[in-house]
């Protein structure tokens, strides 16, 4: 069918009210046509069908110094045929600062899910990119510094006012450096200043939490810098693109949407003839397939080397064949020229039964929903009649040449992931969560349904032999969540532990996804009837989840049991405790005094006052000897 | 049967400026197509770049501001 007839038929659909065909329809227009005017069109049907397919919606800021807007249509249309239904705000040119920085920007306004920070090295920089030989060591020295540390404020002041994801794109090294081939001689050239921005960059994002960078320099040396520049539109209209590139962008984009909005494939089901080897195996025999390091065999195995990458990563891999079993396992088990073994595919199917059967019955078997899994087969035919039984599981369009394979897979975005770490892995599910909400009720979901979905189990107990140094290192690394930063060495809170009066406790936590170790710290000090807080801390990477309220509700309750009247606790601000500003007031403490070097604060314990631990917390409490 | 150039543009016109093909003719222009702002002019050139695999020169971009002129603009870089 000509794209024209498709769309025809499109129109067709809508106008008889066949939402979930026509939306069928659009994804397989968008397939065989993702150009602009392609995107201009599926957005614009996709609209007539909001309300009537299922589409999450989502918000997505764009702060930039260039012309970003032909890219919209086109991330919208991605977006759309994905399942998100998205909403853009895109900064005034150059505001990014303004806005980051805040308060009550207009990105703030917005209520952005996340956050995509897209400037150019040519003005974030510009003598670095424009004047660069008449600069100094020390100087070019300066603007790294400078150009690094100013990202870091913008990220820094947004994060204390935003929950939202951010996606910082690196700055792009110049095609052509203004010393030409000397600058690859000196370990501090143009691009070389470029790098090490870059990697401050990433070592600073590392740190934060919600906080991702887009490799943008990679993006355009892996299309090619000549390629994806088009002088004439930089200079008619501030856009750093050919119209060629502008997908690419897009494609790199939606490598984080797809994670953020939950809508990822877990598994991936693969077919084996002429898909994972070369040949039919039940015809030409175990000799007979392509599969090894020589071509054409060699296409194969790179294709088994992107799904064992992909395996790595937590995606599980199964098997989805029609084949004599015996012939197919012997194949799989035994073939010299296999890199993936039975033990790599979490389910296996072959037999002769049909693929959309198979898959059902592979998503029973992992305990996930179909809409989880992805499908790859060389077989079009295979490929259509999945699609058309189960339009929910993520089909990969192969191209006929398997040396393009291996390509296709890493192409596709429902495969990536933000981290692995348990702190993103619970933002997907939280995704996931608000999807499934969606389609029940539409209730949106309340940060209570969050920490309740975290199952969080906390144990507060007194520091021991086994947790010192961990305690140690907390109270000498945490910045952010940490009332006091006093800094303690391993000696000095083993001393502190013993000392008469003194309670020195660790928390530790667990959630679904795993134990978290210790990540909190609270040290208290008995003073007659009144207990003085010393140190309260939390790690960064439980910011947020109410942890510290079960915590202190932990210490009110020892100080009580111990016949204490009162609570005190002090609040030194540094330059990057702000998580922690309203810790005390937040928790019903009342402000006793206050002078620049910081703020002494008092909770009544008497009639019944203390700090409740959050119901969606399971409190254990530890009691160690007391001295 | 190979389609005109001035229709594969009308397709892309459509799409772009979100008007039925049947309204668009060879004088529709930015005058006439209340959709046609300069920020869909940008889009178009680029979808009408994707489509035609050219890159347009900025004083062909100004000029390319009705139907005709496109065409023209694009049957004389074919030649």
């Amino acid at each position: 069918m000509e794209t024209s007839e498709l769309r025809q038929k499109i129109d067709e659909l809508i106008a008889a009210g066949e939402c979930d065909a026509a939306a069928r329809r659009l994804c397989e227009l968008w397939r065989r046509d993702s150009g602009t005017a392609a995107a201009s069109y599926v957005v614009a049907r996709y609209e007539k069908l909001r309300g009537r397919v299922p589409l999450l919606p989502y918000r997505l800021a764009v702060l930039r110094s260039f012309t970003v807007e032909p890219l919209m249509p086109l991330l919208r249309a991605a977006c759309f045929v994905a399942g998100v239904d998205l909403s853009v705000h895109v900064g005034e040119f150059n505001a990014y600062a303004q806005e980051l920085l805040g308060p009550n920007s207009p990105l703030d306004e917005f209520e952005a899910d996340a956050a995509v920070l897209a400037v150019q090295t040519r003005d974030v920089a510009p003598d670095l990119w424009r004047d660069f030989a008449d600069l100094k060591a020390d100087e070019r020295e300066a603007i790294a510094v400078r150009v690094a540390g100013g990202f870091r404020d913008w990220v820094r002041a947004f994060r204390e006012r935003s929950r939202a994801h951010l996606i910082i794109h690196t700055l792009e090294e110049p095609t052509a450096p203004s010393q030409s081939i000397l600058d690859a001689q000196d370990a501090g050239g143009q691009a070389a200043v470029v790098r090490r921005i870059n990697d401050e960059l990433r070592r600073f994002a590392a740190e934060q939490s919600g906080v991702y960078v887009l490799d943008y320099d990679a993006l355009v040396a892996r299309h090619g810098r000549a390629l994806w520049h088009d002088e004439r539109k930089w200079l008619a209209a501030r856009l750093p693109f050919a119209a060629s590139s502008l997908s690419h962008a897009v494609a790199e984009w939606m490598r984080f949407i797809h994670p953020l909005t939950g809508k990822i494939a877990k598994a991936l089901a693969v077919d084996l003839d002429n898909t994972l080897w070369g040949g039919v195996v039940g015809e030409d025999g175990l000799a007979g397939l392509r599969l090894g390091a020589e071509y054409p065999g060699a296409a194969y195995l790179e294709l088994q080397r992107t799904l064992l990458d992909l395996q790595r990563r937590g995606i599980l891999l199964c098997v989805c064949s029609k084949n004599n079993p015996e012939d197919a396992l012997e194949a799989l088990a035994k073939h010299p020229g296999m890199l993936l073994r039975p033990r790599h595919f979490a389910a296996v199917r072959v037999n002769w039964k049909d693929k959309a059967d198979n898959l059902r019955e592979i998503a029973r078997e992992l305990n996930i929903g179909t809409d989880a899994l992805a499908f790859l087969d060389d077989n079009p035919f295979e490929r259509e009649h999945v699609r058309a039984e189960l339009p929910e599981v993520t089909v990969i369009e192969l191209p006929d040449d398997p040396l393009r394979f291996a390509q296709a897979v890493r192409d596709c975005p429902v495969f990536e992931r933000l981290s692995l770490s348990t702190e993103d892995r619970e933002r997907g599910s939280y995704y996931v969560a608000e999807r499934e909400r969606a389609n029940l009720g539409r209730r949106r979901p309340t940060r209570e349904d969050f920490y309740r979905n975290l199952r969080q189990e906390a144990e507060v107990a007194p520091v021991t032999p086994l947790t010192l140094r961990r305690v140690a290192q907390l109270t000498q690394k945490t910045n952010q969540f940490n009332l006091t930063t006093r800094r303690y060495t391993e000696q000095q809170i083993e001393e502190m532990s013993e000392r008469a009066g003194w309670h020195v406790l660790a928390l530790g936590l667990r959630d679904r996804f795993g134990d978290n170790g210790l990540v909190g710290v609270a040290i208290v000090r008995e003073c007659a009837d009144a207990w003085e807080i010393d140190t309260f801390l939390l790690s960064c990477r439980v910011i947020g989840r109410t942890v510290e309220t079960a915590l202190l509700s932990d210490l009110t309750e020892r100080a009580r049991a111990r016949g204490a009247k009162n609570i005190q606790g002090r609040f030194f601000p540094t330059k990057k405790n702000a998580p922690a500003v309203n810790f005390y007031p937040a928790h019903g403490f009342s402000l006793v005094e206050e002078n620049e070097g910081g703020s002494l604060w008092a909770l009544d314990l008497s009639g019944g006052g203390g700090v409740e631990c959050p119901a969606w917390i399971r409190l254990t409490v530890v009691n160690g000897e007391q001295h | 049967m190979t389609q005109t150039t001035f229709e594969r543009v009308r397709a892309i016109a459509a799409d772009v400026l979100q008007v039925p093909a049947a309204r668009i003719t060879p004088r529709s222009s930015m005058d006439s197509i209340e959709t046609w702002d300069s920020l869909q002019h940008l889009n178009l050139i680029l979808a009408l770049e994707q489509e035609f695999d050219v890159q347009f020169e900025p004083e062909e971009m100004e000029r390319m501001n009705s139907i005709e002129h496109i065409t023209a603009t694009l049957e004389s870089r074919q030649r």
